[in-house]
Parts: C-alpha cells; structure tokens; sequence
C-alpha cells in the first residue's frame, strides 16, 4: 500500500457514516431537530465563517488550550524532572502532588469561579492543573525508568551532569514523556470544554450553550466537530513530534 | 578450603610475583593490599597485583570471588576499603571498562556512541573522524550511520569496543565483554580483541569465567579465590592461539582442576558452574 493510501484509508469510516447520516436525514429518518443533516451543519459553518464569529472563538479557545497548556505542563515537566532527578525534592513534593491528583480537577470548578469569576483565569486555572498530572507523573516515571547502566556508562566516559542529562537521560525518559503529553492534550480539550460550557463570555463552548439556547442545534453540533477536528489536530502534532525524535525507537522503525 | 589440592599452601598474604619481562620499564597499574568491603562483608581480602604496561591479565574464579569487584576498583567505579591502585604514570581516567553488555545509547547512531569515548577528549568533526577509524579497525565502518537496535550483539559489543578504545585508554578492563555472545561470535571477538590489543599495546585486564577463553587471550593469568588470589601463572604459548590445541587444552585442565578443588567438587558431587559450556 501507497503513504496516501494508508494515510486515508483512516478517513474511510468518518466519510460513510458521514454519507449515511446525510442519506438517512433526507430520507426523513432522522428529525432535523434531533440531529441536523451534514448539510445543514455545513451550511451553519459557512455562516459563521462569514460573519467571522466562528474564526474568533476557535482562536479564543485555541489560545486558553494552548497558554494552560504551556502552563501547566512546563510545571508539570519541571518538578517531574527535578523529582525525578533530586531524591530531596521527590522526598518533599511527591506524597502532596500524589494526594492533589486524587481530587479530579473539575470538581474544582465551583471554588475557581468563586476565585476567578468567568474571566480567563479561571479557563487557565482548570486546564494547566488537568494537563499538570499526566505530564508530572510520565516525566517522572521516565526519568526513574532510565536504565541504570546507561548512566554509569556515561560517568565512566566522564560525562558532566549537564552533558549526562542531555545525552543520557532526558532521551531515555522521552518515550514517556510522550506517552504524558498525549494524555495530557487529550485532557487540556476536555478541560476547556467543560469549563467554557459552564461558564464564559466567548469560546466554543460558550458558542454552543448560545445556540442551545436560541435551538440552533446545526452550530451546537458544528461545535462538536469542531472539537473533534482539534484535538485530532493535537494528536497529531504529537504523534509528528513523537516520531521525529524518537526515530531511534524500534517501534518506530519501519 | 582448597589447600590440600595445591601444590603449595595458599600463603595468607601472596607475596608480589616477580615479572621476568619488562621488569625495567613502568608497571601498568600496581595494586598494593586492596581490600573491600561491602556491608561488613570482605569481598577482597589483600589483594597484590603489579601488572607490567602492555600485558593482557586474564582474572578468573567462581561467581563472588570478587573479580568484577577487583576491576570496578581498578576502573575507579569504587573506592577501596584499604589498599592502594596506583597506575603507573597514567591517571584512572586512561581506564576504560567494558561489560558484558554493550550499554549504547540506543537513541545514538553507532558513530556518535563512539565519540561518548571522546568526551572531554575531542567533540565534533575531529571526534567523529576518529570514530570512523575506531569503527573500521572492527570493521562496522559501514554501519557508522545506523542505530544501535538494528545491530546483532556481536556487532554492538564490537562497537562497545571501538567506544572503550577511541579514547586511546592506557588500561583496558574487560568484565566478561562476551559472556553474552554465542560460541561462534566469541570466537571471533577473541580474535578481534586480540588484533587490537597486539595494535595498540594497551594494558588489558579481563574478568571472565571461561578459562579457555583466558588461556587463549591471556600473557597471565590471576585465579581469585575467596577474595584472595589463589593461583598466578604465566602463559608462555605462541600468538595467536587456537581452540583445543594440546598445549591450551592442557593449561586449561590445569587451571580448571586448581579452580574447582577437589575438596569443592567432592562436597557437591558435581563441578560448579566455572566450567565452560
């Protein structure tokens, strides 16, 4: 099989049921004000990109991801690598990291609008402390999971610390990493769609909950798509990453 | 213990054995009453080594016996307990160590592992020639730009050894480099190891429990026995050696019967595990 044609043969699935839904919506099976036709949300998507509504809260929502995002998970990465690497640090953070990452993040939301109101802060708030934990625990894990031997063999050749950490064990607790960064972007997504829903002013989330409002049930699903095409957008910008710097990895030896 | 199978009584301190070669120039490294300890347990008890530049030591014993811990002191991985390890005119950090696995960085293509022998030596261009040369003498020149996952283990141990040697290390320990390889690989890598040291004139110091594998190799060689050493011969036979000729073959016996100890064997009604496979 051809690139191209591995490549989309994935897109095979989500283009028949597609067809389907249309035909079936035509056809009168599904009621419009159960589930519009693809044409219709199409249609919804033309207007609001007209009307440039639809551009402005993708960016607005794209930004709070990305800046809670950046947030929480260079946190995340930093104390995942200072525990993994200093015993003293894990010794004096990780039994209280371990015990905040049993309160599920979102239960938070009720206390972070009574701290932040429905301003960004809030936005931030909720997806830098979702996305901190799967980045912490995999950087740390990463780090404690590099073979040993490895970084003898490096002081042996001399290695000083700072060459011993770009050489030897930041590329061994990569993969890991990795596995946290995936994780973590799925949870940014659904962060930010649970807390634009419940409260904002702008954003997808709150461009849905409008058009429940007003029954426009077209943009509530065009809203959902819409989530769905950026976080596989993520995912694959991960999965680029990924396999861009860890080429040496058997699994991704082809 | 195994007294009564030698020919002489094990003397409680061995004294330094004279070298009748190269008494005149400098020793490679000289170890003087070495003793270690790892939690009140005495792993070297005494231990005098001068080993002359150049010479390739083989050390042989049982497991425990202490010989990994003997050359992790000798690489300066440990500290000792008491005793000293001088090295000639040369500092610890001319000792390379090889283990029996070949530890690459598997996210490094095999030429910039063997520049991991140049830090703080060389970087960058120059480092990498270097490498390539080190990667020819073993002959993987070819496989310069691949990762390390694709090669066979006698290919990454050989381009372990290409990482110990382009440093151009004055003393070069080796803890049994090919007790993981197969019978044919390590024939080969006998060879090898041999046409690189008889090159180069390092000293080599070899931890290994296949006694063959030291006869074959080896100008002398050293049995540890309870952290003590219990046996130091010379091997006199031309270069290079084969497998199974009357005069290794019957070095071999001899060491091999001196290891095992009568008294040993008895007790367990079978050889130990030194025995080659």
């Amino acid at each position: 099989m051809t690139a191209l044609a591995r490549n989309s043969i994935g897109w095979l699935l989500p283009l028949t049921i597609i067809l389907a839904w249309e035909a079936l919506s035509r056809a009168g099976f599904i009621a419009a004000n159960v589930l519009p036709a693809p044409s219709a949300v199409a249609a919804a998507f033309w207007k609001l990109l007209l009307s440039g509504e639809l551009l402005r809260n993708i960016w607005v929502s794209s930004w709070r991801a990305l800046a809670g995002f950046a947030i929480g998970g260079s946190i995340g990465f930093a104390l995942g690598l200072a525990n993994g690497l200093s015993r003293l640090s894990r010794d004096m953070t990780d039994t209280t990291l371990q015990m905040v990452r049993n309160i599920p993040h979102l239960a938070l939301i009720p206390l972070v609008i009574l701290w932040f109101g429905i301003g960004e802060e809030a936005k931030l708030f909720l997806v830098a402390l979702g996305v901190f934990f799967p980045i912490y625990v995999n950087t740390l894990l990463g780090i404690q999971g590099v073979d040993p031997q490895l970084v003898e063999m490096g002081r042996i050749y001399g290695m000083k610390p700072a060459r011993l950490f770009w050489r030897v064990i930041l590329p061994g607790a990569l993969p890991a990493i990795f596995t946290g960064l995936r994780y973590a972007l799925g949870i940014m997504w659904l962060t930010l769609i649970v807390a634009e829903t419940i409260s904002a002013s702008s954003g997808l989330g709150y461009m849905a909950m409008q058009a429940r409002e007003f029954l426009m049930i077209d943009v509530v699903v065009l809203s959902i798509l819409i989530y769905a095409l950026l976080g596989k957008l993520a995912d694959t910008f991960a999965r680029l990453l990924e396999r861009r710097t860890l080429a040496w990895h058997p699994a991704f030896q082809t | 213990m195994l007294d009564h199978t030698f020919p002489y009584p094990i003397p409680a301190s061995p004294k330094v054995r004279e070298i009748p070669r190269d008494v005149s120039g400098p020793p490679g490294f000289e170890i003087r009453g070495l003793v270690k300890r790892f939690d009140g347990k005495t792993v070297l008890q005494g231990v005098d080594l001068v080993v002359p530049r150049g010479q390739f030591l083989a050390i042989v014993g049982k497991s425990g016996c202490g010989k990994s811990t003997l050359l992790r002191l000798l690489a300066g991985l440990d500290q000792p307990t008491e005793g000293t390890i001088r090295h000639g005119d040369a500092q610890t950090a001319d000792t390379r160590i090889m283990f029996q696995e070949p530890r690459l960085l598997p996210w490094a293509r095999v030429v910039d592992n063997v520049t991991v022998g140049l830090t703080g030596i060389a970087s960058g261009k120059p480092a990498r020639e270097r490498a390539r040369r080190r990667l020819a003498e073993v002959r993987l020149e070819d496989r310069a730009g691949e990762w390390p996952s694709v090669l066979s283990g006698g290919q990454r141990q050989r381009v372990a050894l290409a990482r110990a040697l382009v440093g151009e290390p004055r003393v070069l320990a080796l803890d049994e480099p090919l007790g993981a390889l197969d019978a044919l690989t390590r024939i080969e890598m006998q060879g090898l190891l041999e046409r690189v040291w008889r090159g180069q004139g390092f000293t080599a110091v070899l931890v290994t429990h296949d006694v063959a594998e030291a006869v074959v190799l080896a100008d002398r060689i050293v049995v540890l026995d309870e952290g003590r050493i219990a046996l130091d011969v010379d091997v006199p036979l031309p270069r290079p050696r084969r497998h199974g000729t009357p005069e290794v073959a019957r070095l071999e016996s001899r060491i091999l019967s001196r290891l095992l100890g009568g008294d040993h064997a008895e007790r367990h009604g079978q050889a130990p595990v030194v025995v080659r496979a």
